[in-house]
């Protein structure tokens, strides 16, 4: 029998992650590996924005702020236990990018990238600058999720590391399932549909404005909950989530990977987020090397590493 | 009683009146073709009443209801469908994916349900993609269903667009240059296609250069030059009229000397 | 009143920035229909090459001199090594690439250099100048004379010489330019050349009054570009006009409301401006082909 695409990505998916820790020579690469998914997250939604709906945002980080400080601040003062706050902060996000998604998907290509790159702006803007709140530049302390005491209770002990590359591994797959499915669904068929000519799109009775909003809500949600992942397990929080430079990681780790294609996007959110961590040299050339990475990619590989190594081999293999 | 009625319409791009006082009717069933030589304004008065463009005058009338302005996708709705004489093919696409597509009206639902497999998703995404399988069947491309519909020929790719457009169960159905770039075996073929779908009530609009193709499948010929009608009748009654001899095989027989010149 | 017009003259002297800023990201997308977010770090450079020429014992014009030529260099080779070798790639792609040369330049220049604030001297002492009971420093004029005088002389550049109507034919159809003898990666080279060469004096202008370090470019690219798009993209008057009209606007908002939100205010009336006219106060209405 032959496994579709889906099975097959979901399992080599599901399979790295379980298998990897056999690997892990300390507990530095959980904490490695958390950090991976919690990106991976990120850019599977961007996958539905930017790989099948063919559409920019230069602002998601802004999203994954919304996340991450709904988990520090709705404890606080709604107390709310920190898994809904997240929830909470998914919520939110899907209403902001409704409403900033609507008026802004008007504009294409640059006019859009640079609009959702102000909104992203905007969003580290108060969240700076509102300091009695949200600690400003600083950042600020968030509350334990609580699931790894509970897990104990049942007698699975795990180290906070390896709680957290679980738990984050899961939310994962969980994602990397929903966008698949939705690949192959009409929802996905439309996004796609738009993305190879919208004036056809529009012809065969795809309201565009309608299904570009949906790519752009669904992919803030998944850019929320990394955030509030990320919040979790960091335990704080500094604007810098919504800063520029995370958005623009975000969108690069999507593209270099592959932003047709769940698994390649999670590659590329893999490679970016290793490199640095493992090579300390990095540390001082993380920017030009991002810089070079960015161009390289994208004027030798335009679709990015994943299709276009598995291109060259299935060419080869003919 | 007319399916479509088109009134009056016009455009302008930069002053330039591209399109003027157009108007004529179709009735359910019924091919009309467009006419007329290169730049004579058939591609932008498509656009009009497919809602791609928004006219400056005139209206557009489906069933009753005036639909000028109307965007595309809600025409769509209301069952009008087109192809593209410059291909909008979803080139990323398969195939088969491409003609599902086309069922979009009739598969969309719930962004959840979709997201989940739930399954009526998978229901209605299944009974797109059989009705899809026997489109592709009907314009002969059924073998290539898996390929990717950047890898079909250009006259392949113009049947796609013909089963995509299908797909939607148009009540009208604009056709854009069918036969262009398409070998005459090829032509015949969609020739069929044509006059097999109107044959089930299907009222279309054609545009096309293949006159041997417009003079044999038309029930009613428009002719237009420089954005104005300056003729209509029978195939028969159009070939005789001298306004259209002089504007329209007037032209090509001059283009004919230039070739053999 | 003074107050006011204090805020109009120093939103007009950062207005003047953003219309240089505008005026280059217009020249790039006119040759080529890419917007170039590296212009800021353009601005950049000029400022911080300047500054260490003239720190290694240069006298200033010298050194602002030597930064316009290399600044003018590195947009050549930006448009030679990253831009003509993905032609005809998705607006995505261009994008990401114009984004990832601002960060590698970004990279370059803190490890070439340093991460540290840096001004030389105003060119004419800094002495402010009383107009009606508001102060305008010296340098801020000879910012806006460089605006206008940049203004100027594209505006001669592309209405009276036969390269800058070359320049204007190949942005309006690459291939007719072509066939009627225009070369056109000349006119990309001269275009990216120019570009970074207005980016980089408006860097060695401004310097002076708001300092300069490796990471100033990002936001005056994207001030720029709101700028350019207020204007109406692809209109070297628009530019002009979006520019100024952008700075007072912060200035303004900074003035009367809040100096922490005055970025957010300028985002928020371009917004607003772009989707009562999406084609910004100067643009042209265009229609896609089908």
């Amino acid at each position: 029998m032959r496994l579709s695409s889906k099975a097959t990505t979901l399992l080599i998916l599901a399979a790295v992650i379980a298998i990897a820790p056999v690997f892990f020579p300390s507990s530095y690469y959980f904490r490695v590996g958390s950090l991976i998914f919690v990106n991976g997250l990120a850019v599977t939604g961007l996958v539905i924005l930017i790989g099948y709906a063919g559409q920019i945002s230069l602002g998601h980080a802004g999203f994954a702020g919304i996340g991450a400080y709904a988990c520090a601040l709705a404890p606080v003062h709604l107390g709310l236990h920190p898994a809904l706050a997240a929830v909470l902060g998914a919520l939110l996000s899907a209403a902001i990018a409704y409403l900033v998604g609507r008026p802004i998907l008007r504009l294409k290509g640059y006019y859009l990238a640079v609009t959702s790159l102000g909104f992203g702006i905007l969003v580290s803007m108060v969240l700076s600058n509102e300091a009695q709140l949200t600690g400003g530049p600083d950042g600020m302390a968030v509350p334990e999720l609580g699931l790894r005491a509970v897990l104990k209770a049942i007698g699975i002990d795990l180290s906070n590391t390896e709680f957290w590359y679980a738990f984050s591994g899961l939310v994962l797959v969980l994602g990397a399932w929903l966008a698949l499915n939705l690949y192959h669904s009409p929802t996905g068929r439309a996004l796609r549909a738009l993305h190879g000519s919208e004036v056809a799109a529009r012809t065969v009775g795809v309201d565009v404005a309608h299904y570009k909003l949906v790519a752009f809500v669904l992919s803030a949600i998944y850019a929320s909950v990394s955030g509030s992942l990320l919040a979790l397990q960091n335990k704080f929080i500094t604007p810098d989530v919504a800063g520029f430079m995370h958005s623009i990681e975000m969108v690069t780790m999507t593209v270099l990977g592959g932003a047709g294609s769940v698994l390649g996007a999670i590659l590329g959110a893999a490679i970016l987020t290793t490199l640095p961590q493992v090579l300390t040299i990095f540390q001082e050339y993380e920017q030009l090397m991002l810089g070079l990475v960015m161009m390289l990619v994208m004027i030798f590989m335009r679709e990015g590493l994943l299709p276009s190594i598995t291109r060259r081999i299935r060419g080869r293999a003919e | 009683m007319s399916l479509l009625q088109i009134e009056g319409l016009g455009i302008d791009f930069g002053g330039l009146r591209a399109v003027h006082d157009v108007g004529f009717s179709l009735k359910p069933g019924e091919i009309v073709s467009v006419i007329g030589p290169n730049g004579a304004g058939k591609t932008t008065l498509f656009n009009m009443i497919s809602g791609v463009y928004a006219p400056a005058r005139g209206r557009v009338v489906l069933d009753g209801e005036d639909v000028t302005r109307m965007p595309p996708h809600l025409l769509a709705r209301r069952g009008l469908s087109r192809t593209f004489q410059n291909l909008q093919i979803f080139q990323s696409m398969s195939v088969l994916e491409n003609a599902v597509a086309g069922h979009h009206l009739h598969e969309r639902g719930s962004v959840f349900a979709d997201l989940f497999a739930l399954p009526a998703a998978r229901r209605r995404s299944q009974a797109s993609g059989e009705s899809a399988r026997a489109l592709l069947d009907r314009v002969g491309l059924g073998r290539a269903a898996e390929q990717e519909a950047g890898s079909l020929s250009y006259g392949a790719l113009k049947r796609l667009e013909i089963a995509r457009a299908l797909a939607l169960k148009p009540r009208v159905l604009l056709l854009d240059e069918p036969a262009a770039g398409c070998n005459a075996v090829e032509t015949e073929e969609i020739d069929h296609l044509i006059a097999q779908v109107a044959a089930e009530g299907v009222s279309i609009l054609l545009v096309e250069h293949d006159m041997k193709m417009v003079m044999r499948i038309s029930n009613h010929i428009v002719v237009l030059d420089h954005g104005e009608k300056i003729a209509e009748g029978e195939p028969a009654a159009i070939a005789r009229n001298p306004r259209v001899i002089e504007a329209y095989l007037g032209a090509q027989a001059t283009e004919a000397k230039h070739v053999d010149g | 009143m003074p107050e006011l017009l204090q805020f109009l003259l120093s939103g007009i002297t950062v207005g003047a920035v953003y219309a240089l800023v505008a005026l280059g990201f217009t020249i790039i997308y006119n040759a080529s229909d890419v917007v170039n977010f590296a212009q800021g770090e353009f601005v950049m450079l000029g400022g911080m090459i300047t500054f260490f020429a003239h720190a290694a014992g240069l006298p200033l014009p010298l050194a602002a001199l030597i930064a316009i030529i290399v600044t003018a260099a590195i947009g050549v080779a930006l448009n030679k090594l990253a831009i003509e070798p993905a032609r005809g790639a998705p607006v995505v792609s261009l994008i990401i690439i114009t984004i990832g040369a601002s960060i590698f330049i970004r990279g370059a220049t803190q490890l070439v250099f340093d991460k540290q604030l840096h001004r030389f001297p105003a060119f004419s002492g800094d002495q402010p100048i009383l107009i009606g009971g508001a102060t305008i420093l010296p340098q801020s004029l000879w910012v806006i004379a460089g605006a206008l005088a940049v203004f100027v002389c594209l505006w001669l550049f592309f209405t009276r010489t036969l390269i800058g109507r070359a320049v204007l034919a190949t942005a309006n159809n690459r291939v007719a330019a072509q066939l009627v003898g225009i070369n056109t990666k000349y006119v990309m080279t001269l275009s990216f050349a120019m570009s970074a060469a207005i980016g980089a004096l408006a860097g060695v202008l401004v310097t002076p009054i708001t300092l300069t370090s490796y990471d100033v470019g990002l936001a005056l690219a994207l001030k720029g570009f709101a700028a350019a798009m207020l204007g109406g993209m692809g209109n070297p008057k628009g530019a002009l006009v979006g520019g100024l009209l952008l700075g007072v606007l912060e200035a303004m908002t900074a003035g009367y409301i809040s100096s922490q939100y005055k970025d957010a205010a300028a985002f928020v009336v371009i917004l607003a401006v772009l989707f009562a006219m999406p084609q910004g106060l100067f643009g042209r209405k265009s229609t896609d082909r089908v």
